[in-house]
């Protein structure tokens, strides 16, 4: 927990690589080290702030300004109950309501069990499939109470293992480029262009 | 009713389950407007994109075009980003684009590099949409692999790369120069323009396209079927079909493609195969017409067609295709609070007017909804909000009254500030009364 698994640090190299210059990779990196551990921690952000050539108030400063970063420990799962506009519009409250009684818990808390951690979240682009929310950032549209409370309790039993990971995992096919493939043209200047060659 | 019969175009592989794989691509007609592309030159594809008049798709309707010319002559490398950072309440139509048929974006991005000679893509996707960026992986990796992407394209000896990159819960990085920052590492702040307009001074000071991700998804059929083809779909101003995400009170609420200038607002609402009619034969109360920062229409807006510049004279824009409804059991004054809070929560903090501005609004609204709001607060508001947009805020004509047209002044760097008083402004002007019931009654039977 905290340092950059060794197999995560040759991720991360290889995540450097793809940017012309190496900050831009600060992002990804932050999410590297949340699906290690979960979360952000201090400890993670000095050593992404060691691989950028940053300093760890550099990596803090980003890292703070965006909300999917956890700077302390959440919940196995994320539950985002969108209150937005249109989910307002068809039970979104209600449904965020249902959500506390059902947990025991306020919208920002977390669970004792550290099983759930339940959140009150702005538009999450699934408008028209109102009133829905995401577990880890997978969405469950359309949702209705009853759905919700077999949801949850699938959830807490592991039976939706597969179809939702852990908090901190997004995609769970990390884009891969051959090394054959890479162009590498970047950083540098004039596009190759049909015919002409370098 | 005249809904139009021109067959969709993007979104004709919503349904079919494998369009993400390469196979399910190209088994569609994938890749053949870029084999198509690579046969002529950069210039002769951007002079098919300009002539389909291809307006962008991200909020701010600037013709893709148009807005790829601004690029200085001789001044590599470029570098080209695309826009999935989609956010703006009541808009859903970029998320299917990329769930659902991914490789149709990566074409059209592929097409649009060539076409101004970019070096590098990144393609930028909101980071809470996982299932998005699982399907862009996908593609691109099998796409890499198969020599659509990276070096020596097709054997063509033209090379791109193209790098996925995940935000991470920042609605303001939606904005262009925003975008360019988070992409850069840094706090997604938006940058002054001028002098950073990211055509000139884009990501590492170079010069930059950013554009949407469905104004990309149109780049394909452009270029299979010639600009002329697309500009003569819709009318000559509103020209081609677009994407919107109708959502709300309607009994069916969907992301349809729809043909730009014919189609109305009525007939969204209206039709059988879009919204099929007000929920419950409910009376309309009130729309959004493009996403949260919009300012609201009424009923007596509703024959508007779906073309900028009717919508922009009546007082509000289409911004992000997002339609939203309200019928008559919506408290005015609980709608407009939810939109403050979400753009107080999401202003950035540079800007002091919106920083203060809005996070005062919120407080104002909140107290009001609370029961505990003052009569003079309606004043207060709207002086608030005028010294975050000043002057005469857009609104439709009423009785004795012309309309107000869009856009809002702004005393910000970017239109988030002024987007907080759209709510206000719209809710104050038309439904003051119900403000003053939660005022002198301490709630209202919306409940």
């Amino acid at each position: 927990m905290g340092r950059l698994t060794s197999e995560n640090v040759e991720l991360a190299r290889e995540i450097i690589d793809r940017y012309p210059r190496s900050r831009s990779a600060l992002i990804p990196l932050l999410h590297v080290a949340q699906e290690q551990d979960g979360w952000v921690s201090t400890e993670a952000m000095s050593h992404i702030a060691e691989l950028l050539g940053l300093t760890p108030v550099e990596v803090l400063g980003t890292a703070s300004f965006y909300g999917m970063f956890k700077r302390e420990p959440v919940g196995r799962y994320v539950v985002s109950v969108c209150t937005n506009i249109s989910c307002l519009l068809l039970g979104g409250e209600e449904l965020l309501e249902h959500c506390e009684a059902r947990l025991g818990v306020k919208a920002g808390a977390t669970t004792p069990d550290g099983v759930f951690t339940l959140e009150d979240v702005e538009c999450i682009a699934a408008c028209t499939d109102a009133p829905c929310l995401q577990v880890n950032y997978r969405f469950f549209l359309n949702i209705t109470h009853d759905e919700v409370d077999r949801l949850l309790d699938d959830l807490r039993a592991g039976r939706r293992d597969e179809e939702v990971p852990p908090h901190g995992t997004l995609t769970r096919v990390r884009p891969r480029v051959p090394a054959e493939r890479w162009s590498g043209h970047g950083a540098e200047g004039l596009p190759v262009l049909p015919g002409q060659s370098r | 009713m005249a809904v139009s019969d021109a067959a969709p175009i993007i979104s004709t592989r919503f349904d079919q389950t494998d369009a993400h794989t390469l196979d399910g691509y190209l088994r569609t007609g994938g890749y053949a407007a870029l084999r198509k592309a690579l046969a002529m030159t950069p210039d002769q594809v951007l002079e098919e994109v300009k002539a389909a008049n291809l307006a962008g798709r991200g909020g701010a309707g600037f013709p893709a075009g148009a807005k790829w010319g601004f690029l200085p002559e001789d001044v590599f490398p470029r570098y080209f980003v695309v826009n999935g950072d989609e956010s703006e309440p009541g808009t859903c139509k970029d998320r299917p684009l990329m769930e659902r048929d991914p490789h149709q974006l990566i074409e059209g991005l592929l097409i649009s590099c060539y076409a101004v000679g970019a070096a590098q893509a990144f393609i930028y996707v909101r980071g809470e949409m996982a299932l998005a960026q699982e399907r862009l992986a996908i593609a691109l990796n099998g796409a890499y692999a198969a020599g659509y992407v990276g070096k020596d394209i097709l054997g063509s000896g033209w090379s791109l790369d193209v790098v996925l990159h995940w935000g991470a819960g920042a609605y303001i990085v939606g904005e262009e120069t925003a975008l360019i920052e988070s992409l850069e590492g840094q706090r997604g702040m938006p940058r002054l323009k001028p002098p950073y307009f990211p055509a000139a001074k884009g990501l590492y000071m170079q010069p930059t396209v950013v554009n949407n991700v469905e104004t990309l998804s149109y780049i394909p059929w452009v270029l299979q079927h010639g600009g002329e083809a697309y500009a003569a779909i819709g009318t000559e101003k509103a020209t081609g079909l677009r994407l919107f995400a109708l959502s709300g009170h309607v009994r069916r609420p969907g992301v349809y493609e729809v043909e730009m200038g014919t189609t109305t607002f009525r007939d969204l609402v209206e039709a059988p195969v879009y919204g099929g009619g007000m929920r419950h034969g409910n009376a309309l109360k009130a729309f959004i017409p493009g996403g949260a920062s919009a300012p609201w229409l009424y009923p007596e807006q509703l024959d508007l067609g779906l073309d900028a510049g009717p919508v922009g004279a009546a007082g509000s824009m289409l911004g992000s295709g997002a339609v939203v409804i309200m019928d008559e059991t919506t408290c005015a004054v609980r709608a407009a609070w939810r939109l403050v809070r979400f753009f107080a929560h999401e202003s950035c903090g540079k800007c002091t007017p919106c920083r203060e501005g809005g996070a005062w609004l919120e407080k104002i609204m909140r107290r009001i909804l609370d029961g505990y709001g003052r009569e003079e607060d309606l004043d207060l508001l709207l002086d608030v909000g005028d010294n975050i947009s000043p002057g005469p805020f857009p609104h439709p004509a009423s009785d004795g009254e012309d309309a107000v047209p869009f856009p809002f002044k702004q005393t910000t760097i970017c239109p988030l500030g002024p987007s907080t008083v759209s709510p206000v402004y719209s809710s104050i002007w038309r439904f003051r009364d119900e403000y003053l019931v939660h005022i002198k009654e301490g709630g209202c039977h919306h409940g």
